[in-house]
């Protein structure tokens, strides 16, 4: 095939194209493969955005794909429900209280600890360091019941400072973890210059160390981000009225074929925040993902 | 001594914060799973006992066991083909934002995207599309599923196909009457239906829906009666071969031209009475788990991807190279330099897979609805169940929880032998 077409052209360019031709040839399969799986990884989320674009009324008449052959179908009427759901706006504005605070948080205490156990010298500080790694794999379930009755007692069960709280909690040992190795890296001598000019421990902390360490503190902020705003398990425990989105959609699931027309959208709008700081930051997200496994 | 002051500084919150949301806890469930689910009495290892006895736990501990066996290794497996095929094309930022994208989403997002994936009606479920399309092509089917013969003389059942029992020579008509059609069942276009007339060198007759509203005789076409379309028909020998096949019109009527002579039956085969697909059930008791796999594979590829990804960009070229020209075959290099040198990598990939995979909870209570939810069950998700949903016994609980700690333990003591030779 590729020496048949080759043949039209001039000699001198022949081997060029029929090599070119050739090594598309040859690449094809690879290109279908990946084509066709690229498109099946999509499809499902496609197919909830499609849903939510559909009325009650042609849910329930045909499958999502019906909007490729007739796209005058789509309207917002969904989401215009959606918005009107004072209980849903409420938990969407939970979720955004939950993840702040949840990001905001154990960055700050992680920073602290991180820079210490990088730069303080202090008895100990490599037997607690490995006690903090120990911490990474505990799964969370073992806190799950000590914390509920603590919370009960405390006044902090369903509250949005107990959820933040829990997930500060969690986050904890891997942003100490990634914080530290980074903050290692940082030149000795700017650290001895700046301690001889006399500046504080903390002076160096907010003015030189925070700085530096933003590409690292980034990455963290986006899987904090990530892990408290689709959190589920930790708001249906600890969340009676304070409900996240995740809780509320959770809630509407039981009657999944009638609520089809609230559940696609309010699950839409719960992706698409995370999505966009995904795409907005991939590459920290990338970054943060192989200094958390690949050492 | 104040170095040491401005260091305590330093870790006090978060020394404070681990203390009482990790440590305590974890002593404190560790002790709570020797006591009752009120916590008043000491019950030694009873809820242990409990643990691998109740059947609900064990199908928990039997299913995560089959989480642990198929998803690190398949993820791990996939993510590798990925990561080395997207090497292979300019375009593969695309492809691996595509499948990194789900990585984003919350576990509980991808379960209602799954859900609607599998809803079991073809018309509604992607999934069963696909496969309904796919059956479409290899067995379509019927034009009529629901129908039964109106007159005795039509014997043999829908399933295996009716025959007119009547031999039938050239110059007859053949009446094939049918009822227990529903009106949504009868096929587009049908016409009154009509009696034929016979033809001298053939064998004519009519297929038809043998109702009249209000009363009609069975076995006659009457006004008001339509004639089934599309219908395949077959002439057969007497020794029950099939020497001829046709198709009904708008009016039901079908003719065979130019017969032999002899004596033959009329008969309508099987495959007009085939039931359409009706949609494989993927949340029901049998297949949950499965379905849930899937859900969770389609989550987790990309990371795996990526992470492997990046370790085979840092296999030095040369080396490739170099087993190149010593005249390795692709497979071969692949086989015996890439993935030994990806071995680390992969590992890493595996062990992170393995933890998540014992913690696997917000997909299975996502996807599972609340009917297959205990054949579901994993050990993450019966505890949450024993705990709080409805149970409430925290003794159970703890002992579950405990369970799973002890489960992530190798990973623990791993981690902290790897650093321990570090710093």
């Amino acid at each position: 095939m590729a020496a048949v077409e080759a043949q039209v052209h001039p000699p001198v360019v022949e081997e060029g194209v029929a090599a070119r031709i050739l090594r598309v040839v040859a690449k094809a399969p690879v290109h279908l493969v990946l084509v066709v799986v690229g498109l099946l990884w999509l499809a499902p989320t496609l197919g909830l955005f499609f849903t939510s674009l559909l009325s009650p009324a042609d849910i329930s008449a045909d499958g999502w794909w019906q909007i490729f052959s007739k796209p005058s179908l789509s309207t917002f009427g969904s989401y215009r429900a959606l918005f009107d759901n004072n209980a849903i706006m409420s938990s969407l504005l939970t979720t955004t209280y939950i993840a702040i605070g949840g990001t905001v948080l154990p960055i700050f205490i992680g920073a602290l600890a991180g820079y210490a156990f990088a730069w303080l010298d202090f008895p100990g500080r490599d037997w607690l360091f490995i006690g903090v790694i120990a911490l990474l794999v505990v799964p969370l379930q073992m806190a799950l019941i000590p914390i509920f009755s603590l919370y009960n007692q405390t006044g902090l069960f369903d509250t949005v400072l107990g959820l933040v709280l829990f997930h500060t909690a969690f986050g904890l040992p891997f942003a100490i973890f990634l914080l530290r190795n980074f903050f290692i890296g940082i030149p000795k001598d700017i650290l001895e210059s700046a301690r001889i000019d006399g500046a504080s421990e903390l002076r160096i902390f907010v003015r030189l160390i925070l700085p530096l360490g933003v590409p690292a503190i980034a990455s963290l902020a986006i899987f904090q981000f990530l892990w408290t705003w689709n959190d589920l398990l930790v708001a249906l425990t600890y969340g009676r009225d304070t409900r996240p989105l995740t809780v509320a959609i959770f809630s509407q699931l039981s009657e999944f074929g009638s609520n089809v027309e609230l559940i696609a959208p309010a699950s839409f709008v719960s992706l698409v925040i995370p999505l966009t700081v995904f795409f907005a930051f991939q590459r920290y997200f990338v970054q943060g993902l192989l200094a958390g496994s690949v050492k | 001594m104040r170095a040491h002051g401005v260091a305590a500084a330093f870790l006090a919150p978060a020394l404070v914060v681990l203390a009482v949301w990790i440590v305590y806890p974890t002593i404190r469930t560790i002790a709570r799973s020797f006591f009752d689910r009120e916590g008043s009495d000491f019950v030694g290892i009873d809820n242990y006992k409990a643990l691998f006895t109740t059947d609900l736990l064990v199908t928990a501990i039997k299913n995560n066991a089959i989480w642990v066996g198929v998803v690190p290794a398949l993820v791990t497996a996939i993510g590798l083909i990925f990561a080395v095929l997207t090497e292979r094309v300019r375009w593969s930022v695309a492809f691996k934002t595509a499948v990194f994208m789900p990585m984003a989403i919350s576990l509980l997002a991808a379960g209602v995207i799954w859900r609607l994936m599998y809803l079991q009606d073809p018309d509604q479920g992607a999934v069963n599309a696909l496969l309904a399309s796919a059956k479409g092509v290899v067995s379509p089917a019927g034009a009529l599923s629901a129908a039964e013969p109106s007159t005795p003389a039509l014997t043999g059942t829908p399933g295996r196909g009716l025959v007119l029992q009547r031999p039938l020579e050239r110059g007859a008509v053949a009446r094939l009457g049918l009822t227990a059609i529903p009106p949504a069942e009868v096929p587009g276009g049908a016409a009154q239906a009509v009696d034929p007339k016979p033809v001298e060198d053939g064998i004519t007759g009519v297929v038809w829906r043998d109702f009249k509203p209000g009363g009609g005789t069975p076995g006659r076409v009457e006004t008001q009666e339509l004639g089934l379309p599309g219908v395949k028909v077959e002439l057969r020998d007497p020794g029950g071969q099939s020497v001829a096949s046709t198709t009904t019109g708008a009016d039901g009527t079908f003719a065979f031209e130019d017969v032999e002579e002899g004596q033959y039956r009329a008969a309508i085969g099987p495959s007009t009475f085939a039931k359409p697909f009706g949609g494989v059930s993927w949340l029901g008791a049998r297949l949950i788990t499965p379905s849930v796999i899937i859900a969770y594979i389609w989550v987790w590829a990309g990371f795996a991807m990526v992470v492997i990804a990046a370790g085979l960009a840092a296999i030095p070229r040369d080396v490739l190279e170099a087993a190149r020209t010593d005249g390795g075959t692709e497979w071969q290099v692949f086989r015996r330099v890439t993935v030994p040198l990806l071995a680390p990598v992969l590992s890493v990939v595996f062990i992170t897979m393995l933890i998540n995979v014992l913690k696997v909870f917000d997909i299975v209570i996502a996807v599972a609805p609340g009917s297959t939810q205990a054949e579901a069950n994993v050990i993450a998700l019966a505890m949450w169940r024993t705990s709080f949903g409805g149970v409430n016994d925290f003794g159970l609980g703890s002992a579950i929880a405990v369970f799973l700690f002890v489960l992530v333990l190798p990973v623990l003591l791993l981690n902290v032998r790897r650093f321990k030779r570090e710093v």
